[in-house]
């Protein structure tokens, strides 16, 4: 299905978010996620079925003041 | 300094943007003895290593991290992103920001008190930068909140403390909470000046990252604070309008 991630169009297999991240390039990584603006804790990643069309916002570590 | 049961023995919150290099940023925060330094989420792909890298040097540093919401304009936002950074970074500490306008970076205080009071209630220990408004600091507290962060200026501009009395009726007003100067300081006199205040430590990022010798800097920063805080506590005299002879002029034989 396509989905938005990180405002970019991606095409994925998986059906969860949680296959999604791994799907992505995040596994093992330290992020943390949103769905349509909406956090997503960690351990719902796997509970959370994605549909297409969703907009997933993944974000990491960055410097700040 | 005690800041939601946590005792610190710097009274300087260091930023961790703007730096010449990471080496650099790493040298200034263990130079400057800073045991709490701020940090900030982004979106990355997962081909980034970006974020990672940051995360672990980060850690190598063994400071505490207080994750900031910078660049939510709204409550809603900022409490999303505040979420995020409890995930991320392993603490419910969060330096609350929702901007209101561009030009100064100023705090959007109703945005504000709305996250403050929903973050609180979430069990977030929230720093909100503010203003110096006394209305708006008491609503934050009636949110939960139990540090106060104003501004000394505009985020980034170095220009000090551009309202030293209200700074000072804060602190008079609020004796018990612990208040912290956040952004616009550019020199380590600002930073000693908020001390003599009275204000309990001050959080800056722009003036050290910036200065052509970040370690140098951040080293003048810790030493301005210790000296500002020790001023305080030793009771500064008064000023006066008029002078007075600090030499004793009784038995002086030629006039």
């Amino acid at each position: 299905m396509n989905i938005q991630c990180n405002e970019k169009p991606v095409e994925i297999i998986a059906k969860n978010l949680a296959a999604a991240l791994v799907e992505l390039g995040y596994e093992s990584m330290q992020v943390a996620t949103a769905i349509n603006g909406e956090f997503v804790p960690r351990s719902m990643w796997a509970l959370t079925e994605l549909i297409p069309g969703d907009h997933l916002d993944v974000v990491a570590p960055m410097q700040g003041g | 300094m005690q800041v939601y049961d946590v005792t610190l023995k710097s009274r300087l919150l260091l930023g961790t943007a703007l730096y010449p290099s990471p080496a650099i940023m790493l040298e200034t925060i263990r130079e400057s003895a800073c045991e709490v330094v701020t940090v900030s989420l982004r979106r990355e792909s997962g081909q980034g290593r970006h974020g990672q890298d940051f995360w672990s040097l980060i850690k190598r540093a063994g400071v505490r991290v207080l994750p900031n919401t910078a660049g939510c304009v709204t409550a809603k936002g900022a409490i999303q992103t505040a979420h995020m950074a409890r995930e991320v970074f392993e603490t419910s500490w969060i330096k609350l920001e929702v901007i209101g306008e561009n030009d100064t970076l100023g705090p959007d205080v109703f945005g504000l008190v709305e996250a403050a009071r929903v973050l609180c209630s979430e069990g977030f220990e929230v720093f909100p930068y503010t203003t110096d408004d006394l209305v708006v600091a008491e609503k934050l507290l009636d949110a939960g909140c139990k540090v106060l962060m104003p501004w000394g200026a505009p985020i980034g501009s170095g220009q000090g403390l551009n309202n030293p009395k209200a700074l000072r009726r804060m602190r008079a007003h609020f004796p018990e909470v612990p208040l912290i100067v956040d952004a616009g300081v550019g020199l380590p006199s600002h930073a000693a000046m908020a001390m003599e205040l009275g204000y309990d430590a001050v959080l800056l990022n722009t003036a050290v990252a910036k200065a052509g010798d970040p370690v140098s800097m951040g080293r003048a920063f810790a030493m301005a604070i210790e000296g500002g805080r020790l001023a305080y506590e030793a009771d500064p005299m008064a000023p006066r309008d008029m002078a007075s002879p600090s030499t004793p002029v009784l038995g002086k034989a030629l006039q």
